[in-house]
């Protein structure tokens, strides 16, 4: 396989089990994810590829499309039944999860508030980004 | 099983009927022209719905009630009509009318303006002259599967990403079995939109599946012309065609048989609810759901402060009652100022004093409104449960048709005047269940006055009718006992209909 995408990287949960993932990702430069180190669940249902891989924060993060709370479910289009098809990669959906931390989406919030404060008060979302990289994303592992 | 459609023309609208009839052979024979004609506008497969000017029925509108054959039908004949005038196969033709949601006539129309833009959106986009097949390619590896074995069959669509025939078929069960999906089906390639024909599926999967995915096609027809409902029946397989507007709901209820029997609102799909309009059906039902258990136990179970007039719940104690929220003191038996007590406290004997009548009075007031709800709820729900009990009226009535038969003599067509009674019954307390809702958010005037007469002639119609019905089977052999129900029957039906007819015709004028 090719190697994982930037600023990333993959290894299964157990060895024996194929269908979980571990990617850690660290938050790109010129975001104010910057510095934050994030750990992403990733889970292939039995389906795979015909139906899509389940993605998930498994580290808090302060963003419009992630729910605030200890699941972490990400808002992701390419992931909706609609959307996902077979021939897709996985690499692309990391892709579009990292590429959510450099440009969010505020007009498809998951975060409603969140969304708002990005839109109308960036500094103080770009603070209380941080604030959340201090206290969850310090990179226990 | 016989309808009710049948006495209810009877009494009111055999001419209307026919009426019906002519129109709709009238537009069938326009229809081959049609197809030439550059007048986009006038659909003739839509029925339209009879507004009160035709003499007539007002509340009646047109209907026509389709089987699954008939739906299958319709499609067929547009999916014909675009292939032969646009000159594309009849898979695309599909494919192209689903996009447009069966608007054939806009499709033709953006299809002459910009043919490449419209194909591409329809996810039909450049493709291939060939047709597509199954077959082994040299050298190829499936990109979702990894696999390359020689002799390993293949599939691509017109756009070309072709995909080893297990994993085509995987991903084609997988979207019909599990998301219920058919018309917008896309090639399994990232980003291709290409929509799946019909022709190319029963290349690649079995006949249930293929059963399944025209059964989900013809739903997403149905459910893609607004003209069109499904019976919203258990297990009915129609659906129902009528033309009215969303935005004249409001002056009229557009109540549709279908052919399995069930009586329901095309606008709402709930059952039958004349004479009120849907949206006041949903505000009724709504507050019902609210407030009719929690309003009962209120007025059972409470009383307001005399001050504030907050529900107070007592669930214990003496009378001596003082208020939380503003501190009043009051007796709880007469509701008269606690002051006023004297030293008789624990022992209420003093209902005569005014502080006490003037409480009461303005408790009673506050209750009023709260009263007159319960009066028409009450009234609502009797008729409701009544309708309740008679859910298996059919073989409770047919059993009595049986007794009676073997009691009186009578042959099986002799006594289906027990089976015209017991529908009409049916049928009147729908509509006088609905009547107490309306009346409820009926503004007091002159016209809820002609309104409550034809209510409570009604009612007490179907009730009388109600009472000779249940008679025991001894009696109901009496030949004088027929004509007076079959008489009954009659009447009930002509008062709904009057009933109906006016407030119709009060809605339509802005009553």
């Amino acid at each position: 396989m090719d190697s994982p995408p930037v600023g990333m990287t993959i290894s299964l949960s157990s060895d024996s089990d194929l269908s979980k993932w571990d990617v850690v990702l660290t938050g790109p430069p010129g975001s104010p994810y910057v510095g934050g180190v994030y750990n992403i669940a990733v889970t292939l249902p039995a389906e795979y590829p015909f139906k899509a891989p389940q993605v998930t924060f498994a580290t808090r993060i302060y963003h419009p499309n992630v729910t605030n709370d200890n699941l972490g479910n990400i808002c992701l289009g390419l992931l909706k039944p609609e959307n996902w098809k077979p021939a897709s990669r996985i690499r692309a959906v990391l892709d579009a999860v990292r590429q959510l931390l450099v440009e969010p989406n505020p007009e498809d919030p998951l975060e409603p508030r969140i969304a708002d404060e990005f839109k109308n008060n960036r500094p103080e979302f770009d603070k209380n980004v941080k604030s959340y990289v201090a206290r969850y994303a310090k990179g226990s592992k | 099983m016989d309808s009710d459609e049948d006495f209810v023309s009877n009494v009111s609208s055999d001419e209307d009927m026919m009426q019906d009839d002519t129109d709709n052979d009238l537009s069938a024979a326009e229809e081959d022209f049609d197809v030439f004609d550059d007048e986009p506008d006038d659909d003739p497969n839509v029925i339209p719905y009879k507004s009160d000017k035709k003499k007539g029925v007002a509340f009646d509108v047109s209907y026509k009630v389709f089987n699954s054959d008939d739906i299958r039908h319709q499609q067929d004949e547009m999916i014909d009509e675009v292939n032969m005038i646009l000159e594309m196969s009849k898979e695309d033709a599909a494919i192209m009318l689903r996009y447009f949601r069966w608007n054939k006539e806009r499709l033709i129309d953006d299809y002459m303006d910009t043919p490449s833009k419209v194909l591409e959106a329809a996810g039909l986009g450049p493709s291939a002259p060939e047709l597509p097949k199954l077959e082994p390619i040299p050298g190829f590896m499936c990109d979702i599967c990894c696999e390359d074995d020689d002799g390993l069959l293949s599939f691509a669509m017109k756009c070309g990403h072709r995909y080893c025939v297990d994993c085509y078929r995987q991903y084609l069960a997988q979207k019909i079995r599990e998301e219920g999906e058919a018309a917008r089906i896309q090639c399994p390639s990232d980003g291709c939109h290409r929509i799946i024909d019909s022709r190319s599926l029963d290349l690649l999967v079995a006949s249930d599946l293929r059963d399944r995915y025209r059964e989900l096609l013809n739903r997403t027809f149905v459910e893609d012309k607004d003209t069109l409902k499904w019976c919203p029946a258990p297990d009915c397989p129609n659906a129902v065609e009528c033309a009215i507007k969303k935005k004249d709901l409001d002056k009229v209820v557009p109540t549709v048989a279908c052919n399995c029997g069930h009586r329901f609102c095309f606008g709402c799909i709930l059952s039958d609810h004349q004479p009120a309009p849907c949206e006041l059906v949903k505000r009724w039902l709504k507050k019902c759901a609210d407030d009719s258990e929690t309003a009962n136990w209120i007025s059972a179970n409470t009383k307001e402060c005399p001050k504030c007039n907050s529900t107070i719940e007592k669930n214990g104690g003496c009378n001596h009652m003082t208020c939380r929220k503003c501190k009043h003191e009051f007796c709880w038996m007469c509701m008269g100022l606690w002051s006023e007590h004297g030293t008789s406290w624990y022992n209420c004997n003093r209902f005569e004093e005014k502080s006490g009548t003037d409480a009461r009075d303005a408790q009673a007031k506050s209750r009023v409104s709260l009263e007159r709800y319960l009066h028409y709820y009450n009234r609502y729900a009797n008729h409701e449960q009544s309708a309740r009990l008679d859910k298996d009226i059919y073989q409770k009535t047919e059993k009595k048709m049986v007794q009676l038969q073997t009691a009186s003599g009578m042959s099986w067509i002799e006594v289906q005047y027990l089976n015209t009674a017991s529908q009409a019954l049916q049928t009147c307390r729908q509509t006088l269940k609905w009547t107490y809702a309306f009346a409820f958010y009926l503004a007091r005037n002159n016209l809820t006055e002609i309104f409550e007469d034809n209510q409570k002639d009604l009612e007490l119609a179907v009730e009388a009718l109600s009472e000779m019905f249940e008679k025991p089977i001894a009696e109901l052999a009496d030949a004088k006992l027929k004509v007076d129900i079959m008489d009954k029957t009659a009447y009930c039906n002509k008062r709904r209909v009057i009933l109906l007819e006016d407030t119709a015709d009060n809605l339509a004028n802005g009553g």
